[in-house]
This record gives structure tokens, C-alpha cells and sequence, in this order.
């Protein structure tokens, strides 16, 4: 099973439908402008564990969606 | 050359970590291997331990589609990966191992006129940065594979490919194995099942490593932690230009004939080859979700099995045996990442993403001696971490992105 991404409007869809966003968190401790606009453009937390992300249904609805999701196991959390 | 049963008895000494070394490499894949065998061999610094949470090879480098190849699109990668080549094609006498490493040749299909341009560019930055790539026809694509449907099954006709003759694959977790016991030979220690769970630092510089089996000392930490990165830099209180995806592969049942080359195609995302037991291996790109998880999905298989199908009819009768799952670090340039980092001491080997297997004998050669001199050989040093910062990245996404 691939993953699965619950869309509001259209059901849960097959991942492939979707495209990917990443929502960019800049941690507060960097305080430098230009840090923060390097980290922004080029860092992630790449987290192993829950992240909170934004899909864009392409193939579907054309609306973005928020979702939570776990990445050890690619579980979508409530 | 020792036999294969041979081989699979590495003498490793089961006894604890001491508690100090100069340095610490993180991870047992074939970078970290590679770098501990060069640090021993070339540099004479063997006061070294490899820390690896699992076993050796448990992680990319035993997972990957062996593809070697130096057919990169600029010319900083060209140079680096022909050296990596050059590397591999003495590795077996060496190591004096036998790594199956075999020569076969590849060939990279343009399915398109903007795909014909990509493919002559890359011929020709090839060939002025010492790669050998030439660009060849329909009627010459047919000469080397004629396995190749021309028509591409009516959907993707072949308008012509660059053929690389050096492209090379070799056995994955024999490379690992080479590199550990060269290194082990030279005083090397290699701990497997040894998480490092936390940085030791003093200040802005790295002192060494905690670990289950105790806290270690080093002067020196390389991270060589393959998808898992990430976690070793935020023990250090650094962010990395990393996100790690899936990669899958899978492979067929036997083959009776031979299918000599390397085949990939840029369009199509996918590539195969024929391994030594005659199954065919395939891999296609990396999953679109950032992820940690090793589960194989339907839709690779899917997709995968359409485009290898449309563009070599007689893998219809093949069944696939096996698929699995890599997790991949892959950098937002589609370069690695071969560097010295803010934190004194503490040096990193990632953005290996789906390309890095070829790199492990030059990047490990590279790594160890920016360790030893403390500064970057030329052929690595364009790979630095800073090079975002400086707004100096190495774009290089057509000629990476898959394998
Ligand atoms: C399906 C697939 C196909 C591929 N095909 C190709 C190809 O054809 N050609 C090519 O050149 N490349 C290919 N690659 C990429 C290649 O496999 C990798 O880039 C390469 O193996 C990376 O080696 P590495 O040593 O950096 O990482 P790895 O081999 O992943 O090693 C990292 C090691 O670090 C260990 N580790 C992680 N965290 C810790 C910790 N905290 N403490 C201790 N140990 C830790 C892990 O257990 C792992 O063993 C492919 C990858 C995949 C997944
Ligand atoms: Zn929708």
C-alpha cells in the first residue's frame, strides 16, 4: 500500500494524485535575517516522527490540504 | 582471489568500544567504510572506530541498483565520479576481493528533440572533463541492446542516447565488505549494533560520542549516517539542506539471455540492468513524500513495470521476485555533501541521495583526506556545506536524479 492522503473534498486519494508542499519552519533561535532567509530557501527538520504538511490535490480537486503525518510509517494522524 | 563463502566470514572482533579513538565514523555504510579504509591505508591514521546501529550495509549500500557511472551534467561531478570509476576498476586487486565488478557499458535514451540536446550537451561536458560519452544514433542504440523496442511501444520513440562504455555495476554489499576488512586489516575497529545517540561537545567543537555501550572520545566525528543525517546534526545543534526520501527498486526472475548494457532513460525516469544471477534489476525515482518509512508501494510497481515494458517488450514475461526500499538523503541540488562543518571537528558525508554508491570509493578517498590535512582535496571541495550559504550550489538534478 502506498500512501494514502485524506483530501475534504474528494476522500482519501492515492499520494501519486498529490503534490507535495512542505510547510518551512525556521526555528526561532536563528534571529539573523539573512539566516533565517538561507534556512528557509535551503534547511528542513526533516523529522523523523509527526510533521505537520500541505498537499495540493492535482489530480483532483486542485485545493491544498493540511495533513499530519508520521514518518516512520507514513501513518496520517488524526 | 578468496571464494564468495569465504568472504561472507568477516573476522569481527566482538569485544566493547575503549573509550576513546581519533577519530569516530557514524554510520557503516560505504562511505563511512570507504573513508576508515583510506583514513588507515593512505594516511595512516587507524586509531579509528566505525559505529554503525545496525550491520554493515544495512542501510544504502546494501540496497542500492549498483549502477557506476561518471556521465554527470557538470563538471565538478564529472570529475569527482571519473575519479570514483577509475577507483572501482582497481578496487578488486586492491582489496583482493572479487566485488563482481563488471564493465558493461551504458546507455541514457532521449525520447524527445529537448531529451536528443540534453543528451548531446551531456556528451560533450562529458568528454571535455574527462568522462567517455559519445552521443549515438537509433541504428547504433539497436547494435548495442537490441533488446530496445525503437517505436518505444508507439508512446516514446528512441531519437538517440549517449552510451558511456565505463558504465560499471558491481556487488553492493561486497564493496562494504572489502572496504570493512581492508580497513579492520590496517587496525580499524568496526562496532556494529553501536547507535550513537547523542554528540559530545565543548564549546563550538566536537569531543566525541554517546553510545549505549558508553561515551566514546574523539578529536574527530564523521557522519556518515546515510538517510539518518539529519537526527546527527541536530545533535550538534546544526540544520542540513537534507530531506530524506523513499527510493525503491525491484527486481525480476531470470533472464536467459544476456542483456549486456546498462539501459536508462531521462524521460522515463527508469533504469535497468542484468544482474551476474541474470535477473533484471530496475529502479525508477524517489517517492514524493519526505520519509522515513521502508515500505514498498503498488503504484513503483506499477509505473515501473509500464515504462521498462514499453521500452523492452520481452520483460513482459518476466515476473518480478522482489522489492524493496531505501531511505534516501537527498540534498536540494541533487550534489553531495563532502565537508568540514561549523562545529570544529565534526565533518559530513551526505546528499548521496539515489547517486552514491558509484561515489564510495572517491568520496571516501576525498573525505579521508580532508580529515587527515584538514583541508578539502580539489575534486571534493566545490561539495562543501557552505556552498548554500555562498550561493554556490552545484545543479545537477538531470543527470542525478535516479541513479
Ligand atoms: C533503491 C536504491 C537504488 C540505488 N541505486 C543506486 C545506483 O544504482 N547507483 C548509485 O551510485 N547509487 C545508488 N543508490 C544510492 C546509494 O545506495 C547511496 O547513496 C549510498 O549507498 C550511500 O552510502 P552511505 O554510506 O552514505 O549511506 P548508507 O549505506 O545508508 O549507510 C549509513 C549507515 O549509517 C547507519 N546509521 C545511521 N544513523 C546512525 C547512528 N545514529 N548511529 C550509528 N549508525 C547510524 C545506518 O544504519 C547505515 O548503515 C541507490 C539507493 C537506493 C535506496
Ligand atoms: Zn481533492
Amino acid at each position: 500500500m502506498s500512501l494514502v492522503i485524506p483530501c475534504p473534498n474528494c476522500g482519501s486519494r492515492p499520494v501519486e494524485e498529490f503534490v507535495y508542499g512542505e510547510v518551512p519552519l525556521v526555528p526561532e533561535s536563528i534571529t539573523d535575517p539573512d539566516a533565517r532567509d538561507l534556512d528557509r530557501a535551503f534547511m528542513h527538520g526533516n523529522p523523523e516522527g509527526p510533521v505537520v504538511e500541505r498537499w495540493f490535490h492535482a489530480a483532483g480537486c486542485r485545493r491544498w490540504t493540511t495533513v499530519r503525518r508520521d514518518t516512520r510509517t507514513d501513518q496520517v494522524l488524526g | 582471489m578468496t571464494n564468495p563463502d569465504q568472504e561472507r566470514r568477516i573476522a569481527f572482533e566482538w569485544r566493547e568500544p575503549r573509550s576513546a579513538y581519533d577519530v569516530v565514523i557514524v554510520g557503516g555504510g560505504g562511505h563511512g567504510l570507504a573513508t576508515a579504509y583510506y583514513l588507515a591505508t593512505r594516511h595512516g591514521i587507524a586509531n579509528v572506530a566505525v559505529l554503525e546501529r545496525s550491520y554493515i550495509g544495512s542501510g544504502n549500500s546494501g540496497r542500492n541498483t549498483t549502477v557506476i557511472r561518471a556521465n554527470y551534467g557538470i563538471p565538478e561531478a564529472v570529475r569527482f565520479y571519473q575519479r570514483s570509476i577509475e577507483l572501482y576498476q582497481r578496487l578488486e586487486e586492491e582489496t583482493e576481493r572479487d566485488l563482481m565488478h563488471r564493465q558493461k557499458g551504458l546507455l541514457w535514451i532521449a525520447h524527445s528533440e529537448p531529451g536528443v540536446r540534453a543528451e548531446r550537451a551531456r556528451a560533450a561536458i562529458n568528454t571535455a572533463f574527462g568522462a567517455r560519452t559519445e552521443f549515438v544514433t537509433p541504428e547504433e542504440i539497436a547494435r548495442i541492446c537490441p533488446q530496445v523496442d525503437l517505436s518505444g511501444g508507439g508512446i516514446w520513440p528512441v531519437r538517440g542516447a549517449t552510451y558511456h562504455p565505463e558504465g560499471a555495476t558491481a556487488r553492493h554489499d561486497r564493496v562494504v565488505w572489502a572496504y570493512a576488512e581492508g580497513a579492520m586489516r590496517h587496525g580499524v575497529e568496526v562496532h556494529q549494533r553501536t547507535p550513537v545517540t547523542g554528540l559530545r561537545l565543548d564549546g563550538g567543537r566536537v569531543t566525541g560520542v554517546e553510545t549505549p555501550r558508553g561515551p566514546i572520545s574523539a578529536g574527530v566525528v564523521l557522519a556518515a549516517a546515510g538517510g539518518h543525517v539529519t537526527a546527527l546534526g541536530e545533535m550538534a545543534g546544526l540544520r542540513l539542506p537534507i530531506r530524506s526520501h523513499p527510493l525503491q527498486a525491484l527486481v525480476t526472475n531470470h533472464y536467459e539471455r544476456r542483456f549486456e548494457p546498462i539501459v536508462a532513460s531521462a524521460d522515463l525516469l527508469f533504469y535497468v540492468s542484468q544482474t551476474a544471477r541474470g535477473e533484471m534489476l530496475m529502479g525508477a525515482e524517489i517517492d514524493r513524500q519526505p520519509s522515513y518509512s521502508y515500505r514498498s508501494g503498488h503504484h513503483f510497481l506499477q509505473y515501473t513495470a509500464f515504462r521498462a515494458i514499453t521500452l523492452l517488450p520481452f520483460l513482459r514475461d518476466l515476473r518480478v521476485l522482489r522489492q524493496w526500499t531505501g531511505i534516501c538523503d537527498m540534498s536540494p541540488d541533487y550534489s553531495p555533501i563532502m565537508s568540514a562543518t561549523p562545529v570544529e571537528g565534526l565533518y559530513l558525508t551526505t546528499g548521496w541521495g539515489t547517486w552514491g554508491f558509484k561515489a564510495i570509493p572517491a568520496g571516501g578517498e576525498g573525505m579521508a583526506a580532508l580529515i587527515a590535512t584538514g583541508e578539502p582535496p580539489e575534486l571534493i571541495a566545490p561539495f562543501s556545506l557552505d556552498r548554500f550559504a555562498k550561493d554556490r550550489t552545484l545543479a545537477d538534478r538531470g543527470s542525478a536524479g535516479t541513479h
